[in-house]
């Protein structure tokens, strides 16, 4: 009577000992994922500088309201030296000056918004287009697999950044270019994943099940399989946002970001690149944010990963 | 094998004809103002007529496309609108440049890549791994043209002003003048571009391998008194080859655009560098031309690759 696992508590045990035994309660695979992310303090510090991020991403204006300077001022006299050089940190300028006299701090936190904007539109258009083309080859086969393989190949070998510049140049830079750019090379990818994926879940049992009970195409593929191919796709979209950050910033350093003067990390660094013997902390603070994101995206991703792929053998290293 | 060669050089050759096609078509049916830009300002629409005319943009999309792929195939690209050079010329004259940059930079990043790997994954949770995976995850995380910069801000601006010449701020020097100074341009660009690629395949490497040493056959091999280096290179190594070699087929692609970044931070002529004078220029025959020239690489490459495989994977060569 004693075993709380061999015996669901009776009246009896709780009038003797006062107190409700503990039972034994199921935890799914996500609650047991979560719990062993929560455990892992790297991701989750990652998961809080991700925060910040997106909090200075949308406090922007608090910067420009702080230091007084709006984004797009361009500060002649006192942003400037008498050269017409970028003025370094100072009390004013807390982070320095641009070529043109504007607030490195404030464009720096401007710059967030397109970074982060661009880094989940643009994985949100990924990972719809990639589920949706990868479920349905791997699903259906024959035909329609061998069609959906062939146009993933074809993507695959398109020089991604070369074709996306000469686009960019043709349609004039804007971020809504930028996002489908991104998203129309980028599917492809995850598309694969995740027809590897369905192949080997579609011939499972409850699939089988699944249909013997009248259920549809759509209703296997989204109700029945989508779930369990789920992990490896929320593991992907995790890695693929610094993927797409840095994306987003070459484009920008390569002058086909978005339009001027809106501030950004990528445009802020090529314009840099100029003045980078006479003016460090032009490249340096945009280039740390950028470095800070995409590294507190990767570590945030890995967790991820190894929460929901516990494999010893990953773990071993940790 | 002969079979599989001849499909996979098929579906290659379709995979060029499709992105020859919609590379043309989109570049193509955007109008264009070639024609107004090598005019001038004056030009008169006669003066635009006859350039138009010139470089046969008024025939209809067809048969503009026709008469390419025609010419594509006798290996002639069409001449660059502002020059008149032919666009095979300007790629000969840039291929060695880029060629240098990315063989040097892949080989750099696959031995540093592997090498590390297998250093985290036999003494895994050693102060060694912690520190290459660490590493690994800095560079991995970091974006190309910023690690140029940050090379070129310290190994070359800092370094001299320290009075250390010791390298170039940019620039290509070809190896007729010499392998010494055909490195010391090179050096940075390599290391921009293999030090990011590396960090992936450090990782990579780690996480195969230690799939791999927990097999069976390796503790048979251990058993059977092999030393353990050759165990680790001869028995695991190969097979955790494998899905090296697979990234390996996949980041060609992405190396082209890591080779446009690179070339541009450290001003090297190659074909990134072109591509992107001729997309600020609209100069669309060498825009073309590159985008090709680089596909068909690309595409040439994974078949190498898929050879590859059953050199390492006996099993591959079976089926």
């Amino acid at each position: 009577m004693s075993d709380p696992i061999m015996s669901a508590p009776t009246m009896s045990d709780i009038a003797t000992t006062g107190h409700v035994p503990r039972t034994i309660e199921g935890r799914g695979p996500w609650r047991l994922a979560w719990l062993r992310l929560k455990k892992d303090k790297v991701a989750i510090w990652s998961l809080v500088v991700i925060g910040l991020l997106v909090l200075v991403a949308i406090f922007a204006p608090f910067f420009a309201w702080l230091t007084g300077h709006p984004p797009n001022v361009q500060y002649r006299e006192t942003g400037l030296t008498p050269d017409g050089l970028p003025v370094g940190p100072s009390s004013t300028f807390w982070f320095g000056t641009d070529d043109l006299g504007r607030d490195v701090l404030v464009r720096v936190a401007y710059g967030a918004r397109v970074s982060l904007g661009v880094g989940v539109l643009a994985t949100m258009l990924t990972v719809v287009v990639g589920v949706v083309v990868g479920l349905a080859a791997g699903f259906f086969g024959g035909l329609v697999d061998m069609v959906l393989a062939r146009l993933i190949d074809v993507v695959l070998s398109i020089p991604f950044l070369l074709v996306a510049v000469a686009l960019v140049s043709i349609t004039g830079p804007s971020l809504l270019v930028t996002i489908v750019v991104i998203g129309f090379f980028s599917w492809a990818s995850m598309a694969r994943i995740v027809r590897g994926q369905v192949l080997s879940v579609k011939e499972r049992e409850y699939v089988e099940a699944a249909r013997s009970l009248g259920a549809g195409d759509l209703r296997i593929m989204f109700i029945d399989v989508l779930p369990n191919v789920m992990a490896p796709i929320i593991v992907y979209t995790t890695l693929l946002v610094p993927v797409v950050i840095v994306a987003q910033a070459t484009l920008s350093f390569l002058g086909l970001g978005v339009e001027a003067p809106t501030a950004d990390w990528g445009g802020m660094i090529s314009t840099a690149q100029r003045y980078y013997r006479t003016a460090w902390w032009f490249i340096a603070f945009p280039g740390s944010a950028l470095l800070i994101t995409t590294l507190a995206f990767n570590l945030f991703g890995d967790g991820v990963r190894d929460a929901l792929d516990p494999r010893v053998d990953r773990l071993i290293g940790r | 094998m002969v079979r599989f060669l001849i499909v996979r050089t098929l579906t290659g050759l379709v995979v060029l004809w499709l992105i020859s096609m919609s590379v043309f078509a989109l570049f193509y049916v955007v109008p264009s103002n070639v024609a107004r830009t090598l005019g001038g300002r004056q030009a008169t629409p006669e003066t635009i007529a006859a350039i138009n005319e010139r470089l046969g943009l008024d025939e209809p999309l067809w048969k503009q496309y026709a008469s390419f792929v025609g010419d594509a195939l006798q290996g002639d690209l069409g001449y660059d609108y502002y020059h008149q050079v032919p666009v095979t010329t300007i790629i000969a004259q840039a291929v060695p440049v880029t060629l240098s940059l990315a063989v040097g930079a892949a080989v750099i990043w696959l031995v540093l890549g592997i090498t590390n790997g297998v250093i985290s994954a036999t003494h895994p949770r050693s102060l060694a791994d912690r520190s290459l995976t660490a590493f690994a995850l800095f560079f991995y995380s970091m974006p190309s043209f910023l690690l140029g910069l940050v090379l070129l801000y310290f190994l070359y601006f800092k370094l001299t002003q320290a009075g250390y010449a010791w390298f170039p701020p940019g620039g290509y020097a070809p190896l007729s003048e010499g392998v010494g100074p055909w490195v010391n341009h090179l050096l940075l660009p390599w290391a921009t571009l293999a030090l990011v690629s590396a960090a992936a395949y450090t990782r990579l490497t780690r996480g195969s391998m230690l799939d791999v040493l927990s097999e069976d056959y390796i503790r048979t091999a251990r058993s059977k008194g092999i030393s353990e280096r050759r165990v680790t290179y001869r028995h695991a190594l190969r097979s955790a080859l494998t899905p090296i070699v697979t990234q390996f087929g996949i980041d060609l692609g992405q190396l082209v655009g890591g080779v446009l970044v690179t070339e541009t931070v450290f001003s090297l002529p190659g074909l990134g560098q072109t591509a992107i004078i001729a997309i600020t220029q609209q100069d669309l025959p060498v825009i073309i031309g590159i985008v090709l020239f680089a596909s068909t690489a690309v595409v040439v490459a994974n078949i190498l690759v898929d050879l590859a495989y059953a050199v390492l994977d006996p099993r591959v060569r079976i089926s």
